[in-house]
């Protein structure tokens, strides 16, 4: 599967990746080249085959819905870039 | 004293021939003397050690030991340690100092066990180089010139040049064993669910996995001893009895069944490694194994599907680095979009930008069936493989890697070459088996890495196999020179 410049600028916007144009040429022939890689899958017949998420294809557990965490807003707004009144600073949203 | 394993260095500290702040020291100034060449630490600790080993030597005063109280270990980068940095080897995390602990680091505190510091990876864990971590590749401390293997390459690293008694590592395709083949460690990938992934900084969540790496087998089951274990905090742990990994270390291997499988030893294999298996399968027989061929027929197809699984789960994973709550943010951002696009740009090295791209392809609209949903098909191809298989055997014995270390920088450049050398460790990830890698000989000084492959939750029966193959040989033993 080789793809093109358009397609590695679609898919950097989707994964919201900011990429130069100088990285652009090197980009799509990396992704190309894996894609590749990837495609030797498509040969297989797996017609019937059930996929499988978790090897021991355990489901999630359920708990009482009772309330186990504490805050911990202060110790985790200590690390952000940006924070007011306790709140996560981003650049302006609605004007 | 950082000739003794961790099992000798646990009999020293209890009966107090030595003591932890004493050999906490020795560790910290062998770091200083050896690690500016290696760099197998992103981060040394040296007054948290210290003060950890003080305490561990009140607590051996009181007799209140056990087996790794006081023992000096080093945790690879990407499980949090509350206080301390946690970088996974990413800029977007240079200035990451975790407000919590991850359950592993935390059951190590619990056993008294000393934080040497934190150890260097393929960024995010994803490499099996060790050559894209932010903060430089690490050496392989038996050929300077060659990398570690990867991605837990700074934990084998440290290991292989007694940097540190054993240490933590991760393996979500090879991350553990294709590192300890290419440094003469042993190191065990336990069954998906075993080890808690809570505070390891997720890459690709099905397929993670915490686990040992130490010189020996005996030291390994003393790790995993601590790390095993349910924990309600992780959705995917298993709540299962946890083995007493020493308690059979010393069974026999009489009527034990190998099973080599046959497309792991096909072209591509370095011929000393294929002979080094073929003297190591001669040393099970005469502990009394059996061994025969097997297939593993989906075995090819394991590379393809992992690199649809492991990106697409990384590709959601990784989104939570958005600038916004931690880790590095662009300046001046015009907009949000902006924010979120130039923060992932400038704080992503490029394999991990690559495999989010590749991961959000592969799930994009119209894309899903033909890569994610056909990778976890083929997945189940994979397990069904195993699974028969070991109706035939009680373990698979094949190489961790196709050749022994190669250079740095020899492969960095051609991502698909560097995916290629996690050939036989993938399939134990995909099917969520143990495996356990150890040294199985050297060719041209360079350490050659042999595997064993066992059912869900055999760990014990893989570190007994293990240990009785370290009775009878001494590649375990041997150090790089002038370390």
């Amino acid at each position: 599967m080789s793809l093109d410049r358009t397609d590695v600028e679609k898919i950097a916007h989707l994964a919201r990746i900011a990429i130069s144009d100088d990285e652009i040429p090197a980009t799509t022939a990396k992704l190309s080249g894996i894609l590749d890689l990837i495609d030797k899958m498509q040969a297989v017949d797996t017609d019937g085959v059930a996929p499988l998420a978790h090897p021991l294809e355990t489901t999630q557990r359920l708990r009482p819905d009772a309330v186990t965490e504490s805050n911990h807003r202060d110790d985790y707004q200590t690390i952000a870039p940006a924070t007011e009144s306790g709140l996560y600073l981003v650049p302006k949203v609605i004007e | 004293m950082h000739e003794k394993t961790l099992a000798e260095l646990s009999q020293a500290l209890q009966s107090k021939t030595l003591s932890s702040v004493e050999l906490t020291q020795h560790y910290l100034t062998r770091i200083e003397q050896f690690d500016g060449e290696l760099n197998s630490y992103i981060t040394v600790s040296p007054e948290l050690a210290l003060r950890q080993a003080a305490a561990a030597d009140e607590v051996i005063a009181k007799g209140e030991a056990s087996a790794l109280t006081g023992i000096p270990l080093a945790h690879k980068d990407l499980f949090c340690t509350q206080g301390l940095r946690t970088s996974c080897g990413s800029k977007m995390l240079d200035n990451f100092i975790s407000p919590y602990e991850s359950t592993v680091t935390q059951r190590f505190i619990d056993a008294g066990a000393v934080t040497l510091g934190k150890t260097n990876l393929d960024e995010f864990a994803m490499g099996s180089s060790t050559e894209s971590s932010f903060y430089g590749p690490t050496r392989n401390p038996w050929d300077t010139e060659r990398v570690p293997g990867g991605s837990s390459g700074g934990s084998a690293a440290a290991i292989a040049a007694r940097l540190c008694a054993a240490a933590t590592g991760t393996d979500t395709g090879g991350s553990i064993r294709q590192p300890a083949g290419f440094t003469a460690l042993t190191g065990l990938k336990p069954t998906y669910g075993r080890v808690s992934r809570w505070g390891m900084i997720a890459y690709a969540s099905s397929l993670d996995q915490g686990g040992p790496m130490a010189r020996t087998a005996e030291d390994c089951a003393l790790m995993l001893q601590v790390m095993a274990g349910f924990d309600e905090k992780d959705s995917t742990s298993v709540d299962q009895p946890v083995d007493n990994y020493s308690a059979s270390l010393n069974d026999s291997l009489k009527g034990l069944r190998i099973g080599l499988p046959k497309e792991y030893f096909a072209s591509g294999l370095d011929a000393a490694t294929a002979d080094a298996i073929d003297a190591a399968v001669k040393q099970f027989q005469a502990l009394g194994a059996e061994v025969k061929e097997i297939s593993l027929p989906n075995a090819e197809l394991a590379i393809p599907a992992y690199y649809v699984i492991a990106p697409a789960e990384a590709s959601s994973n990784l989104s939570r680095f958005d600038g916004v709550r931690f880790g590095y943010r662009c300046d001046n951002p015009a907009d949000l979009t902006d924010l979120y696009k130039r923060s992932r740009g400038e704080g992503f090295g490029a394999e991990v930008k690559r495999r989010i791209m590749v991961g959000a392809y592969a799930l994009s609209a119209g894309y899903y069936d033909a890569y994610y949903l056909q990778a976890q098909k083929i997945r189940r191809l994979i397990k069904n493989d195993f699974m028969a298989a070991y109706e035939q055997v009680d373990v698979i014995l094949c190489p961790t890697s196709p050749t022994p270390a190669f250079k740095i920088g020899e492969k960095i450049d051609d991502p698909v070459s560097l995916y290629l050398t996690d050939i036989y460790t993938i399939t134990a990830n995909l099917a969520g088996v143990p495996g356990i890698a150890l040294p199985a000989g050297f060719a041209n000084g360079l350490p050659l890495g042999m595997q064993l492959l066992g059912p869900y939750f055999s760990e014990a029966r893989l570190l007994n196999i293990a240990h009785q193959y370290q009775q009878v040989t001494d590649w375990h033993q041997r150090a790089p020179a002038g370390y």
